[in-house]
C-alpha cells in the first residue's frame, strides 16, 4: 500500500459484486401491431394471424400472418415472375450491387436489428450485436462479390440459376440464417420464398424494409410467415425448384421424403450432437472458455453446439472444477441487458423439451450441477447445466437437447475418443483441444463431422463452408461451396 | 473328338470372395445361370463394404490412383473376353480409358474441390474433401460394362466402398469385371457386385442405415419409393447418367470438412 492510499479516506471494499442493470434501449425498434406477408414487393394482408412474443416475459410484440397455401402460391408466383422478367437476366455485376447495398444497410441499421433479434428470440444483446448482425452483413458482402464471378468458381460448367428457391429457416439465428439463405441464392440469380421460424419472424419482416431501401426489384425476395404448415406448402409447391432447410433432423427427413421423385434440388442443415474433446495436454483455461462458448452460447440453441464434453480421464476433475467455477460467473437474465451471458429460452415448447431431457438425465443416473442463479419469474428460462457421470447410452448423450445442457463423458486414449465421438448418427461439428500439432491434425481427420474446431469453438465466417456429415444433412453453406446448391450446370 | 469346354459358374462378388447367393437361387440371363442375390446378400455386401472402407480411404491418394490404374491394366488384359460380353471392343476400350482418366483424379481432388478459406480473424481455416462412406450403385441396364464402370469408379476414386447391383439383363460383364477387380490390388470388400433382380435388392440398399449414398442410375420405375426409403438416414441421392465422365461425378460422393485453428505466437 502506498502512502497516498493510506492517507486517502477510502470507501470500504464492497463484498457484493452485483452488476447494475445495463439495459439496451428498445426505443430504436418501431413495431407495427400487425404484419402481413411480403409478396411481390408489397404487404399482403393475412387471413389468419398469431401473436409473436418476447420469450423473456411473454409480451406479445405483434400479430403476424399464418401463411396459407394460397399465400405461398402467391409468393411463388411473384418469385417466378421476378425470375422470368428480369432478375435471372440481370448481369451479375448488377445483382452484386443490390447485395452490397443490402449488406451496407444491415450495417447501418445493425443496432435496430440486434435489439429486435434479442427481443423476439431471447438471445443476449451482446451476441446479436457482436455475432449475428456483423456476420449477417458479412454474408451479404461476401456473396455480393461472387455474383459476377460464378464462371470462375465453376470453370467449364456454365453455371445457371436454378429458379425459385424455397427456404425454411430456424429460430436460433433468425436474421443470420436468413442471410445464409438469401445471399447465395440471389448472388446466383435465383428468386426466393423464405419462411422464417414460427417463433422468430420479426427480423425477417424488418428485413423487408431493408429490401425497400435497397430498391430490390419486387418479387425477388418474398417472405411468408407461419408454422410448419406454411413450410410444408413451400416444400410441396410444384413451381419451387429448390428447397433449402435448416432445422431438426426429424423435419429434414420428412422433407427429403416429400421431395422424393420430384427432382427438386435439396440441401439440409440439420441437428447435431457435437463432441468437444479435451486432451490432458491442452491449455485448460482456454479449453474451459471453449467449452462454455461451445454449449452456453445462444442458450445452447445451436445445431453445432459442443453438447458432449469428452475429457481425458487424467484431467476430468480439474477440468470439471474449473468449469463449475466458470459457470458461477455466467449471468443469466434479460436478453436486452448488455451484461447478460445467457438469455431466455426461445419458446415454451423448447423449454419443455429441455426440461424433459434434463429430467431423463437425472432419472438415468447422471449427476447434475447448476450454478446458483436467480431466474426471472416471467418468461422462459433454464439455468446453465452440467451433467457428470454420463454413460454413452443416456438420452442426454444421444439426443440433441438444443439447450444450455452439457454432458461430460470421459476417455483414456485418442482412439477411444474418436470411437465415442463418432458414435452418433449426427456429424455436424466437433472440437479438439490439445497442444500437440500432429494430434490435432489426426483428430481432425478422424472426426466424421463437417466442421472441426481445434483449440477454438463456434467460429463462423461467410468464407468458411458449413454443413454436416451423416444425418446432420447435406450441402454446404458459406464459401465457394455454398454457391453450388443454387446453381445448375450445363456441362 | 472335340474337347468339351469347362464352363464358368457365375457368382456374386462380396468381401473379395465369390460366394453363391445365400438363398441358393439363380436366374437365367444371357444363356447362363446367374446368382440371384437376396436381401441378405445385400446386407452382407454392405457389411463387407463398411469393413473395407476405412482402410481404402486411409490409403494415400497416390496409392488409390495406382490401384485404379492397375484395374485398367487388368481390364485391358481381358479385352477379348469383355468384348464378347458387351457391345464390343469399342465399349471395352472406352471403359479402360475411363478408368485411367478417373485414376488420375485421386490425388488432384483436394486441390480442385477444397482449399484454404480467408476468414476474418486470426485463424487458419481449410476445407478438404473426404469420402462419404459406403455407396450403393444401381448400375444401368446398358451399356453393360461401360455403364457399370462409369457409375462405380467415381465413388471409388474418392475413397468410398461400393455395393453395386449389376445390369439385370446383362450381368455377365459385371461378373467378368469382378474377376478383374479381384486381381487388381483393390482390397477385398472395397467393391462388391451383386447380380439378381434389382427390384428385390434395391429397397434393401436404399433403406440400409449403414449406406451413406445411393446412385439411382439404374432404378426401374421405383425411383420415388427408393428415394423415400433413402431419407431414413438422410442418404445422399445421386441420379447418375450411364455414360458420363466428370470430376463432379466424384464429388457427389464426397463430404467437405472444414477445419479451424487459431493463429498466434
Amino acid at each position: 500500500m502506498t502512502e497516498v492510499d493510506r492517507r486517502q479516506d477510502r470507501a470500504p471494499v464492497p463484498t457484493d459484486w452485483t452488476y447494475a442493470p445495463a439495459p439496451e434501449s428498445r426505443d430504436i425498434v418501431r413495431l407495427a401491431e400487425r404484419y402481413g406477408h411480403f409478396i411481390g414487393g408489397e404487404w399482403a394482408d393475412p387471413a389468419e394471424t398469431y401473436g409473436t412474443i418476447a420469450p423473456r416475459d411473454e409480451e406479445v410484440l405483434a400479430q403476424v400472418g399464418q401463411g396459407t397455401e394460397q399465400d405461398v402460391d402467391a409468393a411463388v408466383t411473384a418469385a417466378r415472375d421476378a425470375f422470368a422478367n428480369g432478375w435471372s437476366e440481370l448481369p451479375g455485376s448488377e445483382r452484386a450491387k443490390y447485395l452490397f447495398r443490402i449488406a451496407r444497410i444491415l450495417q447501418e441499421r445493425s443496432r435496430e436489428f440486434a435489439v429486435l433479434e434479442s427481443l423476439n428470440g431471447g438471445k443476449p444483446i451482446k451476441e446479436s450485436r457482436d455475432v449475428d448482425l456483423p456476420l449477417a452483413a458479412a454474408h451479404f458482402f461476401y456473396y455480393a462479390g461472387w455474383a459476377d464471378k460464378l464462371e470462375y468458381a465453376f470453370p467449364n460448367r456454365q453455371p445457371k440459376p436454378v429458379g425459385v428457391a424455397g427456404q425454411i429457416i430456424p429460430w436460433n439465428f433468425p436474421l443470420l440464417m436468413l442471410a445464409w439463405k438469401i445471399a447465395p441464392a440471389l448472388a446466383c440469380g435465383n428468386t426466393v420464398v423464405l419462411k422464417p421460424a414460427e417463433t422468430t419472424p420479426l427480423t425477417a419482416l424488418l428485413f423487408c424494409d431493408v429490401l425497400r431501401q435497397a430498391e430490390l426489384p419486387a418479387g425477388v425476395v418474398n417472405i411468408v410467415t407461419g408454422d410448419g404448415r406454411t413450410g410444408a406448402a413451400i416444400v410441396d409447391h410444384p413451381d419451387v425448384d429448390k428447397i433449402a432447410f435448416t432445422g431438426s433432423t426429424e423435419v429434414g427427413k420428412a422433407i427429403q421424403r416429400r421431395l422424393a421423385g420430384t427432382g427438386k434440388k435439396l440441401t439440409l442443415e440439420l441437428g447435431g450432437k457435437a463432441a468437444n474433446i479435451v486432451f490432458d495436454d491442452s491449455a485448460l483455461d482456454q479449453a474451459v472458455e471453449g467449452i462454455v462458448n461451445g454449449i452456453y452460447f445462444n442458450q445452447g440453441h445451436v445445431c453445432c453446439a459442443g453438447s458432449r464434453l469428452f475429457a481425458q480421464e487424467s484431467i476430468v476433475e480439474p477440468l470439471v472444477d474449473k468449469l463449475k467455477q466458470r459457470l458461477e460467473t455466467l449471468r443469466v437474465g434479460d436478453p436486452l441487458d448488455k451484461n447478460t451471458d445467457v438469455g431466455a429460452i426461445n419458446s415454451k415448447m423448447q423449454l419443455d423439451k429441455i426440461t424433459e431431457l434434463v429430467a431423463a438425465g437425472k432419472e438415468e443416473g447422471a449427476e447434475i450441477y447448476q450454478p446458483p442463479c436467480r431466474l426471472p419469474e416471467k418468461g422462459y428460462w433454464f439455468a446453465p447445466t452440467v451433467f457428470t457421470n454420463v454413460a454413452q447410452s443416456y438420452r442426454i448423450a444421444q439426443e440433441e437437447i438444443f439447450g444450455p445442457v452439457l454432458s461430460v463423458l470421459t476417455f483414456r486414449t485418442p482412439e477411444e475418443a474418436v470411437e465415442k465421438a463418432n458414435n452418433t448418427p449426427y456429424g455436424l461439428s466437433a472440437g479438439v483441444w490439445t497442444e500437440k500439432g500432429s494430434r490435432i491434425l489426426w483428430m481432425a481427420q478422424q472426426m466424421r463431422a463437417g466442421v472441426v474446431w481445434a483449440n477454438t469453438f463456434n467460429r463462423f465466417d461467410p468464407s468458411s463452408p458449413f454443413g454436416g456429415y451423416k444425418e446432420s444433412g447435406f450441402g454446404r453453406e458459406g464459401g465457394l461451396h455454398g454457391l453450388e446448391p443454387y446453381l445448375r450446370f450445363e456441362e | 473328338m472335340t474337347r468339351l469346354p469347362v464352363k464358368k459358374t457365375y457368382k456374386l462378388f462380396v468381401g473379395g470372395a465369390f460366394p453363391r447367393s445365400e438363398s441358393g437361387r439363380t436366374y437365367e440371363a444371357e444363356g447362363q445361370n446367374v446368382a440371384r442375390g437376396s436381401r441378405k446378400d445385400a446386407r452382407d455386401a454392405v457389411q463387407a463394404a463398411r469393413k473395407a472402407q476405412a482402410g481404402w480411404a486411409a490409403a494415400t491418394a497416390y496409392n488409390r490412383g495406382q490401384v485404379l490404374y492397375r484395374l485398367a491394366e487388368m481390364v485391358e488384359a481381358r479385352t477379348a473376353e469383355f468384348a464378347e460380353l458387351c457391345s464390343g471392343s469399342d465399349e471395352v476400350e472406352r471403359t479402360i480409358d475411363r478408368i485411367v482418366w478417373y485414376a488420375g483424379w485421386s490425388d488432384k481432388l483436394p486441390q480442385v474441390l477444397g482449399g484454404s478459406n480467408p476468414v476474418a480473424g486470426p485463424y487458419f481455416n481449410f476445407t478438404v474433401p473426404e469420402p462419404t462412406g459406403v455407396v450403393a450403385v444401381l448400375a444401368p441396364e446398358e451399356p453393360a460394362l461401360l455403364g457399370l464402370v462409369s457409375r462405380l469408379v467415381p465413388p471409388l476414386v474418392g475413397g468410398n466402398a461400393v455395393v453395386a447391383v449389376a445390369s439385370e439383363s446383362h450381368p455377365l460383364a459385371a461378373i467378368e469385371l469382378a474377376e478383374a477387380i479381384a486381381t487388381s490390388d483393390l482390397p477385398g470388400g472395397v467393391v462388391n457386385i451383386l447380380t439378381g433382380r434389382r427390384g428385390e435388392i434395391a429397397p434393401t440398399l436404399a433403406s440400409h442405415m449403414d449406406v451413406n449414398a445411393i446412385d439411382l442410375c439404374g432404378a426401374d420405375g421405383d425411383g420415388r419409393e427408393l428415394e423415400e426409403l433413402a431419407a431414413e438416414n438422410v442418404k445422399r441421392i445421386v441420379h447418375g447418367r450411364a455414360d458420363t465422365q466428370s470430376p463432379w461425378e466424384i464429388s457427389s460422393y464426397l463430404e467437405l470438412k472444414t477445419v479451424w485453428h487459431p493463429i498466434g505466437q
